[in-house]
């Protein structure tokens, strides 16, 4: 059995964005900004035995041992991030702790509960079930890609409409397989609704009303709207 | 989760080599859905993982006049929206329609729905070090047992979870296995391990050896197939119990039935007893009703676990009679 204590913490490395310098958190005072600068003291010293990639000195035996961290570059709603990731860490986590990409919730992170879902090439995925490094050259859509500036997606809107979230923490989950959903099949029957919908968990248990804005919002996209 | 060294295989030969000769050093991964849970759960704790997704060539379904090959990086949701799975292997099609959700589906591998580790709540916890981790007892016995095997007699009490591997084995499909001495093809049916023979693990892959594709013998035309899957959440759920049936019904006459049950053994349980009583016999209720009773003969029910007899019952009957009428 391993020894949890033992572990390096894997939300602890650094990250850039190459197309623009300022982090969120910039000079502003926030909880998420507090708890990255509180950690980093621990980071040197936890993430240095992971980057021991490798004593072999040739790159096919590199190859053969592996990578144990990496830099990696995500490309998440048309923008491309740099992030050091571990072998271990999730494209959740990746996306989450490193990259403030906060819309994919990890709730039950086992790829049960549908809240961390995003999109990986057109197709959905759990990003708690996904390696960071198995996301590399992919192109990563997430809730926060949707709406257009501050134009909703129509889909957001008709979750407004309808009523459609209660505490609304699996909302960014059911807007992605909503729009994965709708993006196949402009049309689909209540019945395909609920299937498209069935990785998605709502512990509020506002099925009906999730049902009732896709329906609408599958209307008001065929209308053109 | 245990960070592991990460490993992009470039080819089916390099894999034995990059694998080890413990389960403890290295582990393939496709989808990873089964892979990454465990090793959150640390009920694995590789140090190394060898990823096949970058293997080019292992994305594939072929079709010729034998039946269906399938490559060991196809997902169930291309297995799913392939025209010949549904038009002529209905019970293959039912089965992956029902494994988990979407999400899912577009990462799973069917290799890799075959080689899921159980799901049993011992087995999953961090705090049970079951025998199926190199510990002293299965935590099923004494323990709450709801979900676990009516059928063998230990000593592990562990259900297979898959959904495919049922309907793959109703449908006499072959697994191909690649290692260091090359690959050989083994059929589903002497695939899987009962704990007896390998408390470890529940087929007979080496820790050096990898599925490289499940071919799939197409079904006689006069055939036909269904999949049956009881569950507490009818979405994302696993199977309380499954069954898979292939029948051969000629003017109300049985001349073959496979019929395999999930959920109900640690293996992919084939119901002997019924298929050789149904061979040869005119399909009436009282007879579908005996084969349901020849399939459990052998179940051994645990303390909480005795209503999946009676669901097992249920479905060889529903199939049965549904498959002759």
């Amino acid at each position: 059995m391993a020894d949890r204590h033992d572990e390096a913490r894997p939300d602890e490395s650094s990250h850039s964005e190459t197309k623009s310098g300022t982090t969120k958190s910039g000079t502003r005072f926030t909880r998420r900004g507090f708890l990255k600068g509180a950690g980093a003291g621990a980071v040197t010293a936890a993430v240095a035995p992971a980057i021991l990639v490798s004593e072999a000195g040739t790159a096919a035996a590199q190859e053969a041992e592996g990578v144990m961290s990496a830099t990696i570059t995500l490309d998440v709603n048309g923008r491309a991030h740099n992030v050091e990731v571990e072998a271990r860490t999730t494209l959740a986590d990746a996306l989450r702790d490193r990259l403030e990409i906060t819309g994919p919730k990890v709730v039950c992170d086992r790829g049960e509960c549908g809240a961390c879902t995003v999109e990986m090439d057109g197709k959905l995925v759990f990003s708690c079930m996904t390696l960071a490094m198995d996301a590399q050259g992919r192109k990563i859509e997430t809730v926060e890609g949707m709406a257009d500036g501050d134009n909703l997606h129509p889909i957001q809107e008709a979750f407004v409409e309808k009523d459609a979230l209660m505490c609304g923490f699996c909302t960014p989950g059911f807007l992605m397989s909503s729009k994965s959903l709708l993006d196949a099949n402009d049309n689909p029957t209540p019945d395909e609704v609920r299937e498209g919908l069935s990785g998605n968990i709502c512990r509020c248990g506002t099925y009906p009303h999730v049902f009732e804005a896709v329906m609408s919002a599958a209307e008001k996209m065929r209308k053109g709207g | 989760m245990q960070n592991f060294s990460y490993v992009n295989a470039t080819s089916i030969e390099q894999v034995p080599s990059l694998l080890g000769r413990s389960w403890d050093d290295a582990v393939v991964m496709a989808g990873g859905t089964d892979l990454v849970g465990e090793m959150k759960d640390y009920a694995a704790v590789p140090k190394r993982v060898v990823n096949l997704k970058s293997i080019e060539g292992l994305d594939y379904i072929r079709q010729d006049d034998a039946g269906l090959r399938v490559g060991a990086l196809t997902t169930l949701t291309d297995v799913l929206g392939h025209g010949a799975v549904s038009q002529d292997y209905p019970v293959l099609h039912q089965a992956v329609s029902v494994i988990a959700s979407p999400q899912i589906r577009n990462m799973a591998t069917l290799a890799g729905n075959i080689l899921q580790r159980p799901r049993c709540w011992y087995y999953r916890s961090e705090d049970f070090p079951c025998l199926k981790k190199g510990g002293a007892r299965c935590y099923a016995v004494g323990g709450v047992n709801t979900y676990h095997a009516i059928f063998g007699s230990g000593p592990s009490y562990i259900v297979h979870p898959s959904d495919a591997a049922p309907a793959l084995m109703a449908l006499g499909a072959t697994v191909n296995i690649h290692g260091p001495r090359g690959g050989n093809e083994v059929a589903m049916d002497d695939f899987f391990t009962m704990p007896e023979m390998n408390i470890r693990r529940e087929n007979i892959l080496r820790p050096n050896e990898i599925v490289t594709e499940i071919a799939i013998p197409k079904p006689e035309a006069n055939s036909r197939g269904m999949f049956l899957k009881v569950r507490e959440r009818e979405s994302i759920d696993f199977a309380l119990v499954s069954l898979a049936a292939q029948m051969t019904v000629v003017n109300g006459t049985c001349e073959r039935a496979s019929l395999v049950l999930g959920g109900v053994a640690p293996i992919p349980w084939r119901a002997v007893e019924a298929e050789d009583y149904l061979r040869g016999r005119r399909i009436t209720e009282a007879r579908a009703e005996s084969a349901a009773e020849a399939a459990v003969e052998d179940a051994a029910p645990m303390p909480h676990n005795g209503y999946k007899v009676q669901i097992a019952k249920n479905l060889v009957k529903q199939a049965v009679q549904a498959l002759a009428s």
